[in-house]
């Protein structure tokens, strides 16, 4: 029978089906990071147990480093500072290879993966996050853990696994200028809600989706979770394959050809079946903006804010009462009307080359509203440094923006970058969830160009009618 | 793991949808290294006011539910990050069962480790818990996995679907690790091989 992408990468992972129990599935790769790991480690020393493949896991420092300058001598922060220290002590305890503060390879565990070759087509990748799915891009199984699952792997570098459903999910047609990868996952998350695809892996296909680059692919399935599957995949093809080459833990040479010509293998066969299908329309795809409190509540920049009697279901009706009274905003407000106090660009989702490349092109030679606090943390301090060559940073600057250092930063805000209560920002993350950004905060998720010209303006406005120099 | 296999209590509710693990415990208390302590912080932006006294408008802070072994929520529950300190936190909050119509993937993972029982009853089931919970007090069900059945006293009668190895490992209290571990040899050979591959 023709199989999905899917059902190949599961079937090659299958360690063992013992009767009556779900299957349990080699992991290839595991990704730690400071926050959800301590508890793991420390009950494998609890119980005499070893890390079994050292060499299959790598950890970096990224949920809650501050990003400025001062972090090299010292986290301030004591409580933060004692959960770096302790993933310090476990990576050299257990052999583990740790991207500390000072390497050029640290940064946001989703971001560095790829960029330093780790991530590779056909793989099994988990970490302690649910942002995982971002590796799918290159058509690996990828997908976030908690720290008990963590600990499974770090012991046995497997994971018990109830066998997913399928979903395609396919994004026909083509962008228009100023239309990105975070629109067309923005707008299938507003399509389904945020429970739409539990318990299904989707694979993306369809023209659009052939045609983004590698950070655009990234970005689509980053955001996987936030419809509710834990793994999103895109075949790879000539565009990951160039993407990779070179990378620093890719296969060389011929090494590299005979990988490729595997990972050709991997793509869904043509008579292979989903249990779902989703179609969406990208020739008619405009930029979007989120006006609630999960990353399903989206509006069209063209749009209004929506009435909570817009609705039918009482839940989502109940849902967007809370969500505007909280996002303090009226039903019927034009999404363009929305003033802005903060511009947050980062992130898993946004915060890779490309991005920053991106919404340079639209702040040249412009300056920051008077109104606007705006900030850029770089994916990784290898993208930083690449970004100061090409010289980004200085565009950034001139026009106002704050360029700070690497981390999960004001995604989350588990470090000194929060919003106080009432602030409103415009931020290429991936949850608006209340307070995610710090308590009170008001967080509008968009793409990296809408960020950039909300910075430039005070407010939304539709950068498809941006003029770039 | 704790042992889960039958429960009588007082049932609490949560009549909202989709609440993130964000809420049920708010990342500033993300920085412990150990498993405890996270109680006490569990839905701390609808729990407490500003200078952290409770707030009396949050239901949960409610006499009448203060001594809930039981959760019923809206659906979705457990949506977003993938953090453990959730359940770590709901579990200090004495809650020991959870009752929606559907929960997000990586929660209800995180729940069964650590026997916080997810429970998932029709739209019609979760209403008549949700409908009679907020009415009055007292009210209470019982969770019994070994039957998959939660009861009450007004005629209530639901079932619900367990995976059998989780079942199993709940009833039981055992370690997931250590289940696999017994699976060593199988992990050596599917290695050996994997290596030669690569």
């Amino acid at each position: 029978m023709a199989k999905t992408m899917f059902e190949k990468i599961w079937e090659q992972h299958i360690v063992a089906e013992p009767e009556g129990q779900p299957a349990l599935i080699y992991i290839d790769l595991h990704l730690v990071h400071e926050v959800t790991s301590p508890q793991a480690f420390e009950a494998l020393r609890l119980t005499n147990r070893k890390v079994r493949r050292p060499d299959l896991t790598i950890s970096t420092v990224d949920h809650n480093l501050p990003t400025d300058n001062t972090r090299n001598e010292v986290i301030k922060d004591p409580i933060a500072r004692i959960q770096v220290d302790t993933l310090r002590k476990n990576c050299k305890d257990t052999g583990v290879v740790l991207y500390d503060i000072d390497s050029e390879a640290q940064g946001i565990v989703h971001v560095i993966g790829p960029e330093q070759g780790y991530t590779q087509p056909g793989m099994t990748i988990v970490c302690g996050d649910s942002h995982t799915s971002t590796h799918g891009a290159f058509g690996s199984l990828a997908f976030g853990i908690g720290t008990s699952e963590v600990e499974h792997v770090l012991a046995t570098q497997t994971l018990r696994q109830a066998k997913p459903k399928t979903m395609e999910v396919r994004f026909n047609g083509e962008l228009k200028k100023g239309v990105t990868a975070k629109d067309m996952i923005l707008a299938a998350i507003g399509e389904v809600g945020t429970a739409g695809w539990t318990g299904y892996v989707v694979e993306y296909t369809g023209d659009a989706i052939k045609k983004l680059d590698m950070a655009g692919r990234m970005t689509v399935c980053n955001m996987t979770i936030e419809g509710g599957a834990r793994a999103g995949l895109i075949a790879p093809d000539d565009t990951t394959f160039d993407w990779m080459k070179g990378r620093k833990f890719v296969p060389k040479g011929d090494a590299f050809d005979s990988a490729v010509a595997e990972w050709r293998e991997l793509a869904t066969e043509e008579d292979a079946e989903y249990d779902e299908l989703l179609e969406i329309d990208c020739d008619s795809l405009v930029p979007h903006v989120s006006w609630g409190t999960n990353p399903g509540q989206v509006a069209k920049i063209t749009d209004r804010v929506p009435a909570p009697d817009d609705f039918e279901d009482p839940a989502d009706v109940s849902s967007a009462e809370h969500a505007l009274e909280y996002m303090g905003l009226t039903g019927g407000t034009q999404i363009e009307d929305i003033d802005i106090d903060r511009v947050f660009i980062g992130s898993c989702t946004n915060a890779r080359i490309e991005d920053l490349r991106s919404a340079s092109e639209i702040v040249k030679g412009r300056t920051v509203a008077s109104t606007v606090r705006a900030q850029i943390m770089p994916g990784s301090t290898l993208t930083k440094m690449l970004a100061e060559k090409e010289g980004l940073d200085q565009i950034f600057k001139d026009a106002g923006f704050e360029w700070r250092e690497s981390g999960c930063s004001m995604c989350l805000g588990m470090n000194p970058d929060i919003l106080v209560p009432g602030e409103r920002c415009a931020s290429t993350s991936n949850r608006n969830f209340e307070g995610r950004q710090g308590k009170g905060g008001r967080t509008h998720l968009v793409s990296p160009e809408m960020a950039a010209a909300a910075a430039i303006e005070g407010h939304f406005v539709d950068v498809r009618d941006w003029e770039t120099e | 793991m704790e042992k889960f296999t039958r429960l009588t209590s007082i049932v609490a509710p949560l009549d909202r949808a989709n609440v993130d693990t964000d809420q049920i415990i708010p990342k500033q208390f993300l920085k412990r290294i150990e498993r405890t302590g996270f109680g006490e912080f569990a839905f701390f932006d609808w729990r407490y006011l500003e200078d952290g006294v409770p707030n009396p408008d949050f239901i949960l802070n409610e006499d009448r539910y203060r001594d809930a072994n039981i959760l019923v929520g809206g659906r979705n529950f457990g949506s977003g990050s993938s953090r453990e300190h959730a359940p770590w936190a709901l579990m200090e909050m004495g809650y020991k069962s959870i009752i929606a119509t559907s929960f997000a993937d990586i929660f209800r993972n995180n729940c069964m480790q650590n026997g916080l029982l997810p429970v998932i009853l029709s739209e019609s089931e979760v209403d008549t818990i949700m409908a009679r919970a907020l009415r009055g007090s007292g009210y209470k069900v019982t969770v019994d996995l070994e039957t998959q059945t939660v009861t009450d006293d007004q005629g209530l009668n639901a079932s619900f679907d367990v995976d059998p190895f989780r079942k199993n490992s709940l009833l039981e209290g055992l370690d997931d690790v250590g289940i696999t571990m017994s699976l060593g040899e199988a992990i050596d050979s599917f290695e050996e091989k994997r290596t030669a591959r690569w």
